[in-house]
């Protein structure tokens, strides 16, 4: 038989199908969906995209606290009158149907004005009347069809956010003055002394100085505001010699003009900013829709439900919860802070923390941890501490959170640039010493000719060319790196350090074994039917595990939360669950194992392992050679030995690790010198992923969350983080040898400068040549690069 | 000759039209979202449908 699948949302119809208009719909939120849109007219929704929608998920309480004047003020970007525009955050974007029917918003309520998807950002942009329709009733409607916006406690600040557009601005302005120098320098590059050239001549070269003048002084700004900063900082980085080139330039240019000695060099000068403005543009290169600044505040909601002495309930914004308030937390909801749990059944899915993605039961009177998720029904819990001094909040209290990464770093490019800087400085110093004796008048002619011609374009390009094309590549294979600094230090590093769970664990799915006296198949076929009537995580992972059996109907079936379930079906009994539950004494610890006694009979127990993510055993063989490997868990040893097992001997298996200490490992061993890769997942690893010199986030699905780090990994392309190390590695060999080639440039042109027949011709084709060929080469090698990766 | 002065500030101020345009067009945003807009203008079809749509109904149910 075909399976079905939703037609409003793709998922395969399991249990239920409901039918309507011979369409098939895998639940009633999606049959709703498709009704609104087919009611307005919308159905076109569906013609752009096969099933693109989502099914709309219980929001009953969510929002109430988007009735809250002060929250609708921060949420806000224009609130005036009866005008409010919003911009929400909507992690389901992902087609062209999603726009077109957010844009169409307007016919599914004729008090939204206008919307405007940012389909990168993954954001909409909502105009609306407040006075007819309130924040709370637009949030409401983009949930019921599938499209609910996340709000965190990040978006809780005032304004609007300024977009840094002077990048865009100075190229410009740079491209601008530059297309319009060269113009008006071509006529002097070859007829020179023609008697209109000669008439005219003055007024060319005034304009192409005017031209220049935005150039230098607001395009090329960043350069000699680096290069003070550099040397100040005793630093001579690639920046001091291009400030130097250009200053030169301007001023020679400058005084050439108007004593009549010359044409000027304002065409080299504009192209090369221009040229420098383009690297930096090219290695901007961001992922719009990806954030790698995330701290708990992304996870965080921005109110909870209270309730006072007389059971009234109130939202109130997380930072204002004290001890001691009495929180509400329903179904799916975040706990914002440490507590003890008073009244109801909690289920906490602590995977935004750890990775582990089984939940954990408790009962009243345990403690709760901020960060965990309640999966089962409404709970009401005390709070000890406030936001701030939660036990997972406080991490970010660390200081390694508010460190540059990238000061401590020296990149590839200014290391050699300290060597040019000097180099340079002294060949226009002997060679200016050296006319000073043969031909006086020459002399300041050669020193500014070498300064000018050895202003190290070509150097300063390969660097972003060959990042900024590599960053791309590595892109399109689910490897999102947050910066072309990132390369460069995953390129140097000497240790690799792995989380366990959830990293190179794979979330979803474990491998149970069965330890005891065989089943016979009419208890397997109890067992699996059994286990069917469970919404319980371990019921289901093991349902998947065991084989297909004939539906039976049971005649009992009872769950005992926290305990197991126990069927009977003619006159077997089977129980499942724990081991005091079945009257099995507890042998192991450490394992998660459900045991199973049928007719009151102890038959064994099923033994849960992690399941590994695949190729892990290859890529640590792989990555041995090169690498000092650890692994650093925050869980206990259950899993020492199968890891043994599986991972070369020499690596390091560390476990019962708490965030903090994850941190404080990484940074003992860079103390001693090691440069260190971390992998990690969970918020626990965010200090450890800020504190070591690259820290890759893996993440199952890209567009949902991962803590703050330096780049993001998909997880189905965990085992190709060796290629990607190995290209980082690569990129650092291209640059090298465009460094090489820039050299050879330079060279050439230095022979024209210390000899004094640099005329601004020369100057106007190799600076440009050199440029333009740095570019071709570095682009053609990483693309090569990527092509190999590739295969 | 003098004409050159002429085509001189006129080149350059057809110069500066377009310079200007580019600068308010950065300003106004339109550079930020560099994908949305090629999908969204596909979609005028689809409108011009939808506005005959209920017209047909009317006619229906009358």
């Amino acid at each position: 038989m075909e399976k079905l699948t939703c037609f409003h949302c793709g998922d395969p119809c399991d249990s239920t199908i409901i039918t309507s208009n011979d369409k098939h719909f895998c639940c009633k939120g999606c049959k709703t969906v498709y009704e609104i849109f087919s009611e307005h007219d919308l159905s076109c929704y569906y013609d752009l995209q096969t099933s693109p929608g989502a099914a709309p998920k219980e929001i009953q309480g969510k929002y109430d606290f988007l009735t809250q004047a002060n929250i609708i003020e921060k949420l806000t970007e224009f609130n005036d009158g009866n005008l409010q525009i919003v911009t929400l955050y909507i992690p389901h974007i992902h087609c062209s149907s999603c726009i077109w029917i957010l844009e169409n918003l307007n016919k599914l309520n004729p008090h939204i004005t206008s919307s405007q998807v940012n389909f990168g950002k993954k954001t909409v942009r909502i105009t609306y009347n407040s006075e007819h329709l309130s924040l709370k009733e637009a949030v409401l409607l983009l949930s019921t069809i599938g499209y609910e916006p996340y709000i965190s406690l990040d978006d809780y600040k005032t304004g609007q956010q300024n977009v840094n557009r002077s990048l865009i601005y100075k190229l410009g302005i740079a491209g601008f003055a530059f297309g319009n120098v060269m113009f008006l320098s071509f006529p002097e590059y070859f007829e020179v002394g023609e008697f209109w050239l000669e008439q005219y001549k003055h007024l060319f070269r005034w304009l192409m100085f005017a031209f220049s003048i935005p150039v230098v002084f607001y395009a090329g700004r960043d350069y000699f505001i680096s290069a003070y900063k550099g040397l100040g900082a005793k630093l001579l980085n690639i920046d001091v010699p291009i400030a130097l080139g250009i200053a030169v330039l301007f001023i020679r240019s400058t005084v050439e003009i108007s004593f009549d000695l010359g044409s000027g060099f304002f065409d080299s000068l504009t192209g090369l900013v221009f040229f420098l403005l383009l690297g930096k543009f090219f290695q901007q290169k961001t992922y719009s829709f990806l954030s790698f600044e995330r701290d708990y505040k992304s996870y965080f909601p921005i109110a909870v439900t209270t309730m006072d002495s007389n059971n009234e309930e109130t939202s109130t914004q997380v930072y204002d919860i004290k001890k001691g308030d009495r929180l509400l937390i329903r179904n799916e909801e975040l706990i914002p802070v440490d507590g003890i749990l008073i009244k109801g059944k909690a289920r906490i899915d602590y995977s935004f923390v750890t990775g582990e993605s089984e939940t954990i039961s408790k009962t009243s009177g345990e403690k709760l941890f901020a960060g965990g998720k309640q999966t089962s029904g409404v709970i009401e819990m005390e709070a000890l501490k406030s936001v701030e001094q939660s036990y997972l909040t406080q991490l970010w209290s660390n200081d390694v959170f508010s460190k540059n990464k990238e000061d401590g770093f020296t990149t590839l490019t200014n290391k050699i640039s300290k060597r040019f800087t000097i180099t340079i400085l002294s060949i226009a110093v002997i060679a200016t010493s050296y006319w000073l004796f043969s031909n006086a008048s020459k002399a300041m002619n050669v020193f500014t000719a070498v300064l000018i011609i050895a202003c190290p374009c070509a150097i300063a390009l390969s660097a972003p060319f060959t990042f900024g094309n590599l960053l791309r590549i590595f892109g399109k294979l689910k490897f999102y790196v947050k910066n072309a600094s990132v390369i460069e230090q995953l390129a140097s590093i000497n240790t690799i350090i792995f989380d366990k769970t959830g990293t190179i664990t794979s979330n979803k799915k474990s491998n149970a074994t069965y330890e005891g006296i065989a089943l016979n198949p009419s208890e397997e076929s109890l067992l699996k039917n059994t286990l069917r009537g469970s919404n319980h995580p371990l019921s289901r992972t093991l349902y998947e595990i065991l084989d297909a059996h004939n539906i039976i109907t049971l005649n009992h079936f009872e769950e005992h939360l926290g305990k197991g379930i126990e069927a009977t079906h003619n006159n077997d009994h089977i129980k499942i669950g724990s081991a005091s539950f079945v009257g099995a004494t507890e042998t192991s610890v450490l394992n998660t194992t459900v045991h199973v006694s049928t007719n009151n009979q102890y038959k064994g127990k099923f033994t849960f392992y992690n399941k590994y993510r695949k190729g892990l055993s290859k890529l640590f063989n792989r990555l041995k050679k090169e690498y000092d490997l650890v692994i650093l868990s925050g869980d206990n040893e259950g899993e020492l030995e199968n890891l043994k097992k599986l991972l070369p001997s020499k690596t390091k298996l560390i476990f019962n690790q708490k965030p903090n200490d994850k941190l404080e490992y990484i940074k003992y061993h860079q103390t001693e010198g090691a440069k260190v890769l971390m992998i990690g997942d969970g918020l626990n690893d965010a200090g450890a992923l800020a504190q070591s010199n690259v820290g890759i986030a893996l993440s199952e699905n890209v567009n949902v969350f991962s803590p703050a780090c330096d780049a993001i990994l998909d997880a189905s392309k965990f085992n190709q983080l060796h290629a990607f190390i190995k290209a980082s590695k690569s990129a650092i060999k291209i640059i090298k040898w465009s460094f090489l080639l820039s050299f050879i440039y330079n060279s050439i042109g230095l022979y024209f400068a210390v000899t004094g027949q640099l005329a601004p011709v020369i100057a106007a084709i190799l600076m440009p040549l050199s440029s333009i060929s740095i570019v071709v080469f570095t682009t053609i090698a990483t693309n090569l690069l990527g092509r190999r990766m590739n295969v | 000759m003098s004409v050159i002065y002429v085509l001189l500030s006129i080149s350059i101020s057809v110069a500066i039209v377009f310079f200007v345009a580019f600068i308010t067009a950065v300003k106004k945003g339109q550079f930020d979202d560099g994908y949305t807009p090629s999908v969204r203008m596909l979609f005028e079809d689809e409108l011009v449908k939808e506005q005959q749509k209920p017209s047909v109904k009317i006619k229906k149910t009358n």
